[in-house]
């Protein structure tokens, strides 16, 4: 049990934190409540789908600057081909572009492996092509999507919004973490020397890494599709704030620590403080200074308080 | 009976079979004729100088590098491998010099990344000497030693027709050498085959039933071992035959005169250094023996500036001094050549950078670079040391021994006071320790002062005058190097006799 509470001390913090901020919100508007939750969800969802591909990447030591932009292709993609048809036709249309998102990350992958440039180079050049790539696709917001697909993110007892999150994370990452992928993921991420001379197929391992990252981008970009009814050829503010989040989640930049419970929670905790500075009607500019300040002094309180955890 | 003739070869024929093995770098040839025989349950000392192309046949022959000609074939079968993980299935498994564990990942974590059978790894590290190891550790809490162990029963519990020991016990306590070594001939007699790399000739003779040895490229020979081979080796190492008494030392004569260049007074730090006082004298090179963990590496930091003392004090020239950063060390003229020479290097620049960094690296001397004296300062510093400069564009690309060369050049290009070494010789091969020795005199008799800590005893009459052990982190001895043999310095380091200091 103290073990548990020791590997996992992050996480917990990173809860509590949450916890207290929902109590703030409901002090600052008394009703807040079932609504407050939805559109918070509906919300963030785009965002945590972002910052659970950049998780992925980040632990098996890469980083993708094209998440952003990927998740625009696969959301004009998806609203392109869906506008005017059926409902049924959706289905496949749907399936396609998490197909799609998992290639484009492959290609972002191989391109590293393959060219021996870092990645944050690579994934740099990337988001431009993948930019011009969705306004090629569609040069302003529009298409359409289905109308199920809206149905999956609005409203619900508890709001649907987070089942389909839990669904679409735990669905994609508990089989792989699960796996001896995973294991390579993080051996990867934590020395690429050792994983190598311990038999992981360390191209293979990282393509994969970028794969799933593509998948999960994809998801992103149907949700902004599900929640708006259009598609959006310009990435939206993701790939900054997934990075944040996946920091701020424990995820260490250099590779092969954290999970993606820590990055997830940390989602909500960066759009519950916004909302609650723009409840107290707080200056939006000063709002995002505060965000940036928050960050940096978690991150270093953790840093003390692993210095602390280590000399006792 | 035909098929006892057709049985017969099949039972003769070599596990690993390596021949003609060559390989180039661009215009630097690492290989030219390379070969190795193994058989069933032979253990094969491989040998050769830093820079001879051991790190490159051992690359080839665990797959990590292609040969562009020759071949290696184990079991019979042309082993064309591509990569770690094939070697390893053709029945070749490595323990390299560092060890190859995941640092974030637990110890259960790592056996199964590569499919090790736990029960298996469990019987090897009992075998070993640490049966208390949590499978639930943390590879990145583990100390050292325990990663070495760790990694080795890993390899033996893959059941490998061959492993290959690079530099295993570099970094092992005495008794887990003695274990390792234990371990390695039974798992011999057993039919397991075993190359073993090492620079310690006493390793060798206990262990190996061959040795094979490198040189320039070339397998220039293939000894039995038996006693007196060791001067064998060592020729066909260096291509020459070299006296090993054949080192001079011309002592400081009128060294304890005077105040001493750094005196120590009842140094205290951490809870492994408690009490050391010695003084060291202009022109004096002072031994340090100690055991693994008995404070001296604290001891060094302090010197160093790298840490802060928590008793006692640090005189130099008469003057007591405290350090808070590195530089204020450097600028007191205490210069440090770390135990981990990749601490100490910018790895990936040049050898001219590197020997020139703390020539410019203090603010006053921010600015224009004296390009021109600079060169010279470090021409005339390889030069000295003659470190083989082909690779000299990025440090990485040298050998060990050159590397250590360059951490050494960089202080004798500066110019230096008082030099100290942690263990400068560790892990370098018998020809640039020859060198290393001559040096460390040379700078003395020119009037630095020279710390010099070694996990060698044996080095402590070539190149020291005087000797201090240190136990528990105390001062337990100071002799003078001549009467510094090996059993007094073993008795001293292992708490066992009282020499008054």
């Amino acid at each position: 049990m103290k073990r548990f509470v020791v590997q996992n001390g992050w996480t917990i913090g990173l809860a509590v934190l949450l916890g207290l901020l929902l109590i703030v919100t409901k002090l600052i508007q008394p009703d807040f409540g079932l609504s407050g939750l939805d559109s918070l969800g509906r919300a963030s969802l785009p965002f945590a789908l972002a910052t659970l591909g950049m998780a992925v990447v980040v632990i098996a030591g890469g980083i993708d600057l094209s998440l952003a932009s990927l998740m625009a292709v696969c959301s004009v993609t998806a609203a392109v081909l869906m506008d005017g048809r059926g409902e049924v036709a959706a289905v496949p249309i749907v399936l396609g572009v998490l197909v799609l998102g998992a290639c484009l990350g492959a290609v972002n992958g191989s391109l590293i492996v393959v060219s021996r440039v870092p990645d944050i180079v690579v994934t740099l050049a990337m988001m431009f092509v993948w930019d011009g790539t969705a306004l090629l696709i569609l040069n302003a917001p529009g298409g359409g999507a289905a109308d199920w697909l809206r149905g999956l993110i609005v409203g619900g007892v508890v709001p649907k919004s987070f089942i389909f999150l839990a669904v679409v994370a735990l669905g994609v990452w508990l089989p792989i973490r699960r796996s001896k992928l995973g294991l390579m993921l993080y051996a990867l991420g934590s020395d690429a020397q050792a994983a190598f001379r311990s038999g992981v197929p360390v191209k293979t391992t990282k393509i994969a890494s970028y794969a799933i990252a593509g998948l999960f981008a994809a998801f992103g970009g149907m949700a902004v599709t599900m929640s708006t009814g259009i598609g959006e050829p310009i990435p939206g503010p993701y790939l900054l704030a997934s990075v944040a989040a996946v920091v701020l989640g424990g995820v260490s930049l250099t590779g092969g620590k954290g999970g993606l419970l820590g990055p997830v929670l940390a989602v909500f905790i960066l759009r519950l403080v916004r909302l609650d500075l723009t409840l107290l009607a707080v200056d939006p500019n000063v709002t995002v200074i505060i965000e940036g300040v928050i960050m940096i002094g978690v991150v270093m309180l953790g840093g003390v308080l692993a210095l602390r955890g280590q000399r006792t | 009976m035909t098929d006892q003739g057709a049985d017969a070869p099949v039972l003769d024929a070599p596990i690993l079979d390596a021949s003609g093995v060559s390989k180039r770098f661009g215009s630097v040839i690492a290989l030219r004729d390379a070969s190795l025989r193994l058989m069933k349950g032979e253990v094969v000392a491989l040998m050769g100088a830093n820079g001879a192309g051991k790190s490159t046949f051992v690359k080839i022959l665990t797959g990590a590098l292609r040969p562009d000609s020759g071949h290696v074939r184990i079991r019979g079968r042309e082993a064309r491998v591509g990569s770690p993980a094939e070697a390893r299935r053709s029945g070749l498994v490595p323990v390299y010099q560092e060890p190859s564990l995941i640092p974030d990942l637990d110890v259960s974590d790592n056996l199964r990344l590569g499919d090790t059978p736990v029960a298996a790894f469990r019987d090897r590290v009992d075998q070993l000497g640490i049966p208390d190891l949590r499978l639930d550790a943390l590879i990145r809490d583990l100390p050292l030693a325990t990663l070495r162990i760790v990694d080795l029963a890993r390899a033996l519990a893959a059941d490998p027709a061959v492993v290959l020991l690079d530099e295993m016990t570099a970094a092992l306590p005495t008794d887990l050498v003695e274990r390792v070594l234990r371990v390695m001939r039974a798992e011999a007699d057993g039919g397991r085959s075993v190359i073993y790399i090492s620079h310690r000739f006493t390793e060798v003779s206990a262990l190996c039933d061959r040795a094979s040895v490198l040189r320039d490229g070339v397998t220039v020979g293939d000894l039995k071992i038996a006693p007196g081979v060791e001067e064998k080796v060592v020729e066909l190492m260096l291509g020459q035959a070299m006296d090993l008494t054949s080192i001079t030392r011309a002592r400081a004569a009128a060294a304890a005169a005077g105040t001493p260049q750094i005196r120590v007074k009842r140094l205290a730090s951490g809870p492994k250094l408690t009490d050391v006082s010695f003084d060291l004298h202009k022109g004096e090179v002072l031994g340090v023996v100690a055991l693994e963990g008995q404070g001296q590496d604290e001891l060094f930091d302090v010197l160093a500036g790298a840490r802060k003392a928590t008793g006692g004090m640090v005189e130099v020239k008469g003057a007591p001094m405290s350090f808070r950063h590195p530089a204020d060390a450097i600028a007191a003229g205490l210069n440090l050549v770390p135990g981990n020479r990749a601490g100490a290097l910018l790895m990936s620049r040049s050898v001219r950078e590197n020997i020139a960094l703390p020539l410019i690296a203090h603010p006053s001397h921010w600015g224009a670079i004296a390009m021109r004296e600079e060169a010279e300062r470090v021409a005339g510093a390889i030069a000295r040391l003659q470190i083989d400069t082909r690779a000299q564009g990025e440090v990485r690309r040298l050998s060990g021994g050159n590397q250590q060369k360059v951490t050494i050049a960089r202080w004798i290009a500066s110019g230096v006071d008082t030099l100290l070494l942690f263990d400068p010789t560790r892990g370098i091969d018998v020809r640039t320790k020859r060198q290393i020795y001559p040096l460390v005199r040379e700078l003395a008799a020119q009037g630095a002062s020279v710390l010099y800590y070694t996990s060698e005893l044996a080095e402590v009459r070539l190149a020291c005058d005087r000797v201090v052990v240190i136990f528990g982190g105390k001062v337990v001895g100071a002799i003078d190097a001549a009467d510094a043999d090996e059993p007094t310095l073993m008795r001293l380091a292992y708490g066992l006799a009282g020499v008054p200091a």
